[in-house]
């Protein structure tokens, strides 16, 4: 689903960019009160896994190939900002090292692969582990069943960019099926694998699951003799019970950005769009888009030759915002971040 | 282990490519990519220019054409798919050879095709000019966030462990006389996933601890203090601002 | 023996893994300053956990650790790691940088030492250990013995309150165990050697402890623990084949210490 350079018009690339780099920077906040000492290993970890996983292409049906990817994995592990954060530095050193998905296409890649995947994954997940019975092989049906959504709900999130971005002439109606079709089945993959990674991970090493957290027992003292005596609890983390608020409310913002941000340009500059859109990343599933009777198909162009200059304007225009935005928010965040920091520094 | 070691993709040489700082040659990388994006996709000439000038990187640091070109198969998939395009497409329809060809699924294939290899071939020479510790340190220098470093920085260090785990529990496997074959060994291979999940860690969790023990809190201390000079700068930004000049052309004459 | 500040002072600490399992219940343990003591004890008595506790890695359970008399808790945690340096089993868990040089100097560096003084101390913790030649190798390419060695560099470029050994003679061929054990004995550090290789221990230091389920079972004097088979036997420790400790000439255990 590595959208490529190109492929997603340049307003839709800003505008994705601007919703990655806000979902970027909440989830830096909200990742201090996830990470401890050891879990920033262990983000580094899943991000590692994801990245191998990812690596993993395996047919399909038809000729196409997918591939998991992993928002679910990362968020019930880590936590739903870790997960964020381990998703996109996976596409980023993807972009950086394997020019897997185009750098230009950062801002696509990572609202539909890091943080749909992930929120959606996590708000599911907590809803079913919060309806299940209090087992562990609750939590693992709860992993496989968010897995398996996640996917497909970024092949729909993909498919809405497409429509609202896309740069080729292939009917969002046939992305829609195609791509939403593949991912129900690479889905059932990455369900299977989720699951069974959490499974096995619980099962051995139940700290390392975010979302199986605040469980411990008593500790008991024992003398020499072997008599022992009950210790009362201290304070266990109660890192289970969060808000995921904070986590809709940015896919709600993204979701309008998008929308209005798109609608705009679409309806303005009609011709202007369709050229500038090379700055996306690739995708395999993507290849098999069939053309259709696209609800939006008035708004995309063929071939406006004499739109072209004013595309590749709004071209250079937009992947600048992208960056300027993405930038500013880093940099306030980051500036932000290491003051709130610093008082606590020693115990990182 | 692999924290700063050589990664397989990097090629070690003394070149002045290699010892330009890591903050500006990521940077000088992602202007050039931008300006290969920005380039409209009509101007065929210009596509050509910009692989002139990775050429001349390439050979400033002595990178030699075969490990390039190897090292761009990674971007196969990709070409799969833009082979596609021309099919499915929809638009005026080119007859070649007697197949019905989308042309704008030519001109999206072509597309896609010319900026993902130009990009492919800049990540690669970047990565193998650039060891990833100082790729990482570059990245740092670059303001990303701190979080964001930490955990790439360890998601470098487990990659080399999973590969590791990885070969090792397929040795056990296939030792006992088990070889992966088409989609009836998936439940195997996905119940390895797990126990692969907590060997990485918990081999990468004692190399953590070794590092928190000295001290570690976050950030890898500074040992060697790199320093862009404006030379330096300037030297690395002649790669972007030609890319430039070429996609202005490219605006101008198409 | 017992200085005004005992270099470790460990009491009544518990600890439960996360998942359910208590490894420590209650244990307590008093190192004085410049003593080498050993710590016995089979698989799962505990001693790797107690080792994390020694440097704050794992807290949260009931009891305290007190290094140099400065609590191990999140604020002091800096200090702490400074103070209790910990050579962990496995070598390549350790040396995680491209060269020996940048490894030793890992640790110091995060402490903030730079330029001349940073490479004073780098250079007098390899020379320490015998390993200043090896200085831009990078670890991977030297042997096991020489890894071990880095390690203890590694931890040494601090100077340490403490020295804390894991496991120092596993993998080691009988010259690189002779050679540590030199090292060992000519530094001028408070040392705690978690073995299960009995005679290293009998040459090293003078004491040990014997840590079983969870709590010290045993504190004496090594020569006495070692020929003491009932103990032996209850906490499951053997010596090797044709070892035995009343035979051998007693040696001093120190040249730093007591």
């Amino acid at each position: 689903m590595h959208v490529p350079d190109g492929f997603i018009n340049a307003p839709v690339s800003v505008a994705t960019g601007a919703v990655a780099a806000a979902a970027v920077a909440v989830s830096l906040r909200g990742a201090r009160r996830e990470l401890d000492d050891k879990a920033a290993p262990l983000a580094g970890l899943v991000a590692a896994f994801v990245f191998a996983v990812q690596m993993l292409n395996f047919p399909v049906a038809a000729g196409t190939s997918g591939h998991l990817l992993g928002g679910a994995l990362a968020a019930i592990l880590v936590g739903p900002y870790t997960g964020v954060l381990c998703i996109s530095v996976v596409l980023l050193m993807q972009g950086v090292l394997f020019a897997d998905g185009g750098l230009t296409a950062l801002g696509v890649n990572i609202s539909d692969m890091a943080v749909t995947t992930t929120v959606v994954a996590y708000v599911l997940f907590r809803l079913l582990v919060k309806v299940l019975p209090k087992r562990r092989s609750s939590v693992t049906a709860a992993s496989f069943a968010a897995a398996l959504v996640s996917v497909p709900a970024a092949a729909c999130v993909f498919t809405l960019i497409y429509a609202l971005g896309g740069t080729t002439d292939v009917p969002t109606a046939k992305v829609f099926t195609a791509m939403v079709g593949v991912h129900v089945l690479i889905g059932i993959g990455e369900a299977l694998i989720t699951s069974l990674t959490v499974g096995a991970v619980i099962a051995v090493r139940p700290d390392l699951v975010y979302g199986a957290r605040g469980l411990a027992k008593p500790l008991q003292l024992r003398t020499a003799d072997g008599t022992t005596v009950q210790v009362a609890p201290q304070a266990a983390a109660p890192a289970a019970a969060r808000s995921t608020r904070k986590v809709r409310i940015v896919g709600l913002v993204a979701a309008l950005v998008l929308a209005g941000f798109v609608s705009y340009y679409a309806s303005t500059s009609p011709d202007g769009l369709e050229k500038v859109a090379h700055d996306k990343g690739i995708d395999r599933k993507t290849g098999q888009h069939a053309a259709k009777d696209s609800p939006l198909a008035d708004y995309r162009l063929k071939d406006v030759s004499d739109a072209r200059l004013s595309g590749g304007l709004a071209g250079v225009i937009g992947v600048g915002a992208t960056l300027a935005v993405g930038t500013g928010v880093f940099v306030t965040v980051r500036r932000r971040r290491a003051r709130a920091v610093l008082p606590e520094t020693e115990t990182v | 282990m692999g924290a700063g070691h050589a990664h397989k993709l990097y090629r070690h040489a003394r070149s002045p490519v290699h010892e330009l700082p890591p903050h500006c040659k990521i940077a000088a990388t992602f202007g050039f990519v931008l300006a290969v994006v920005a380039t409209p996709r009509e101007a065929v000439w210009a596509f050509g220019l910009h692989a002139l000038l990775i050429a001349v990187v390439a050979a400033a640091a002595r990178v030699p054409a075969g490990f390039l070109l190897r090292r761009l198969l990674i971007e196969v998939p990709f070409v799969a798919f833009a082979v596609l395009m021309p099919f499915v497409a929809q638009g005026e329809r080119v007859h070649v050879l007697g197949l019905s060809l989308s042309e704008s699924g030519l001109w999206g294939a072509w597309n896609v095709l010319a900026k993902g290899t130009l990009g492919v071939a800049a990540s690669v020479l970047l990565a193998s000019t650039t060891e990833l510790r100082s790729l990482l340190l570059g990245l740092q220098r670059l303001r990303m966030p701190p979080l964001l470093v930490q955990i790439a920085s360890f998601m470098i260090r487990y990659g080399d462990v999973v590969t590791d785990e990885m070969r090792r529990m397929r040795i056990a496997r296939e030792s006992r006389g088990f070889t992966a074959r088409g989609v009836r060994h998936w439940g195997v291979l996905a119940t390895s996933a797990g126990a692969l999940f907590i060997r990485s860690y918990e081999r990468g969790e004692r190399v953590h601890l070794a590092m928190v023990s000295r001290g570690y809190a976050g950030t890898m201390p500074v040992i060697d203090e790199v320093t862009a000079e404006r030379a330096q700068w300037t030297y690395a930004a002649a790669l972007p601002l030609a890319a430039l000049a070429v996609c202005l052309t490219g605006w101008m004459l198409t | 023996m017992t200085d005004a500040v005992p270099s470790l002072e460990v009491s009544g600490l518990a600890f439960a893994y996360p998942d359910g399992h208590q490894a420590l219940f209650g244990v307590d343990l008093t190192v004085g300053r410049g003593e080498r003591v050993a710590l016995l004890g089979p698989n799962g008595a505990g001693k790797t956990t107690l080792v994390l506790h020694l440097n704050g890695i794992l807290d949260g359970g009931a009891g305290s650790v007190r290094v140099a008399g400065l609590p191990v808790d999140k604020r002091n945690l800096a200090e702490i790691r400074r103070r209790v340096g910990i050579v962990f089993q496995d070598p390549d868990d350790q040396l995680f940088m491209p060269t020996v040089r940048e490894d030793v100097a890992f640790g110091p560096a995060a402490a903030g030492l730079r330029g001349a003084e940073l490479a004073a101390c780098v250079d007098k913790a390899l020379s320490l250990v015998g390993m200043a030649e090896f200085a831009d190798r990078p670890p991977h390419h030297l042997s096991f013995g020489q890894r071990r060695r880095v390690a203890v560099a590694t931890v040494l470029a601090m100077e340490p309150e403490i020295l804390v050994l894991d496991e120092p003679s596993s993998n080691l061929d009988p010259a690189s165990r002779r050679e540590l054990a030199d090292i060992l004995r000519s530094l001028d550090v408070t040392v705690l050697m978690v073995t299960h290789d009995l005679p290293y221990a009998l040459e090293l230091c003078e004491r040990s402890v014997i840590l079983s389920n969870g709590v010290i079972a045993a504190d004496g004097t090594t020569r006495e623990l070692l020929c003491d088979e009932e103990t032996m036997r209850a906490h499951r420790l053997e010596l090797p084949f044709g070892f035995d400790p009343r035979s051998v000439a007693a040696r001093p255990a120190t040249t730093g210490g007591r």
